[in-house]
């Protein structure tokens, strides 16, 4: 059907403007849902630096020179990773919520409330990444 | 309202044949002076519209999609924009008619009977899916913008290629079947009034395609068989009185890998549906009845 004719630029006229709360959620969730395996896949990278860490001596651990504990220290001391791990919890937080709300759907519960529950994660996700910028920012600046 | 005006001048022109040839009756001429005077109130209250239109008092501004792919200057798809005069609950499908009629005989549009239950003129109104003839013009916002349905084919202007969406219609056999007859030979086949109530939504389909339409899975997976069709394999599948077999029967068609699993919960369909049928909990409800189905504990 769309794939055997193309109405060009007109077809898209003004269809974001147009989409219901579903189709927000929707797109919400594909959008965090990729945000969190390009996390998956950074924080492999930072952990996997603990591997050669684990064969230093103690005296290096202790005093935190080693591979792991530098590069964390390193990364944290970046004020746009700070930022960015601000995004990553709301991400984290709308999925999850999302997640909650895909899981009621899937049961066939209150599917005529199901905008209101994407607004309430909406909300909820505001919420605490407001509530999580104190700890995450702290000393940043 | 706009179709009278052909009528009219053809009717003033029987009147004055009528008086002009025979000796009428007086009877007659009552009859006609009686015509006469209701043309004349009737012209009256026309040209009272059209100067009100021309003083832009109240006419609705719509921007109509055009393509037209057997004439050379209309291949490339365009938008017109008429004004038409408002009338008290006027919808757009009355609009649409009114521009047709009054400036534009080639636009085209599908519509027959006009009180939403043929469903076939399902629109892509204002960026929504909607049956013109059931969306109000006052309930929108202006311009109002009258394309048709996204994600198929258009045939010519407001016209769609709808071939696709019944072919996916028929791919669930939406027709009563069964093998299990009640005992007498003359016995009904009866339906509980809780089984009616259950399947009572799903009834109520038009085919207007709006939420096919509507649909992100469908338009990128023609093979889906979309919002509608499993809303009607829902509807037979939830019957009682087509038995166990047949019922198995269905799981199987729509369990398929293009169909209930492909939808998303996007809320789209039910959104759009004109006939407020709830499609995404039917979409659910046979998902579940198909995991049940299959699910085996021993």
């Amino acid at each position: 059907m769309s794939q055997s004719y193309n109405r060009g630029l007109i077809e898209d006229f003004s269809r974001w403007r147009e989409f219901e709360a579903g189709m927000w959620a929707w797109i919400f969730h594909k959008f965090t849902g990729w945000v969190l395996i390009g996390y998956l896949f950074t924080h492999i990278a930072v952990l996997s630096t603990a591997i050669p860490a684990s064969g230093a001596e103690t005296a290096v651990l202790q005093a935190g020179n080693d591979v792991y504990t530098q590069t964390i220290v390193s990364l944290e001391g970046l004020l746009l990773v700070r930022v960015l791990e601000v995004g990553l919890l709301s991400v984290a937080v709308f999925h999850m919520l999302n997640g909650a709300r895909l899981l009621l759907v899937d049961l066939g519960v209150g599917l005529e409330s199901q905008d209101k529950s994407f607004y309430a994660s909406l909300i909820l996700t505001g919420a605490i990444t407001v509530a999580s910028v104190p700890t995450f920012i702290a000393g940043a600046f | 309202m706009s179709t009278q005006i052909p009528k009219q001048t053809e009717k003033t022109e029987e009147t004055a044949a009528e008086t002009e040839s025979e000796v009428p009756s007086k009877g007659d001429e009552r009859r006609a002076e009686k015509r006469r005077r209701a043309d004349e109130r009737r012209r009256q209250r026309e040209a009272e519209e059209a100067e009100k239109a021309a003083a832009d008092e109240n006419t609705v501004e719509l921007r109509v999609f055009r393509y037209d792919p057997d004439v050379e200057g209309k291949q490339e798809p365009r938008f017109d924009t008429f004004h038409v005069p408002f009338t008290k609950g006027m919808t757009v499908l009355d609009a649409l008619m009114y521009a047709r009629d009054t400036y534009d005989s080639s636009l085209t549009f599908r519509h027959s009977c006009r009180q939403a239950v043929c469903g076939s003129d399902a629109m892509f109104v204002n960026g929504g899916q909607k049956l013109a003839c059931k969306t109000q013009i006052d309930e929108l916002e202006e311009p109002i913008r009258v394309e048709p349905l996204p994600h198929a084919e258009v045939t010519k202007d407001l016209v769609v290629d709808m071939e696709h969406f019944y072919d996916q219609m028929e791919a669930v056999e939406p027709y009563f079947q069964t093998n299990e007859y009640p005992d007498g030979e003359l016995e009904e086949q009866r339906q509980s009034r809780e089984n009616r109530e259950k399947i009572k939504m799903s009834t109520r389909c038009i085919w207007c395609s709006a939420c096919m339409s509507s649909c992100n899975i469908a338009a990128g997976d023609n093979e889906y068989l979309g919002p509608a069709a499993i809303n009607k394999a829902y509807r037979f599948a939830m019957d009682e009185r087509e038995g166990e077999d047949v019922k198995q029967k269905r799981l199987e068609i729509i369990e398929q890998e293009h169909g209930v699993w492909r939808c998303q919960t996007q809320f789209s369909c039910t959104e759009v549906c004109p006939k407020d049928i709830p499609l995404t909990e039917h979409i659910q409800e046979l998902k579940r009845e198909a995991v049940k189905n299959n699910l085996k504990f021993w």
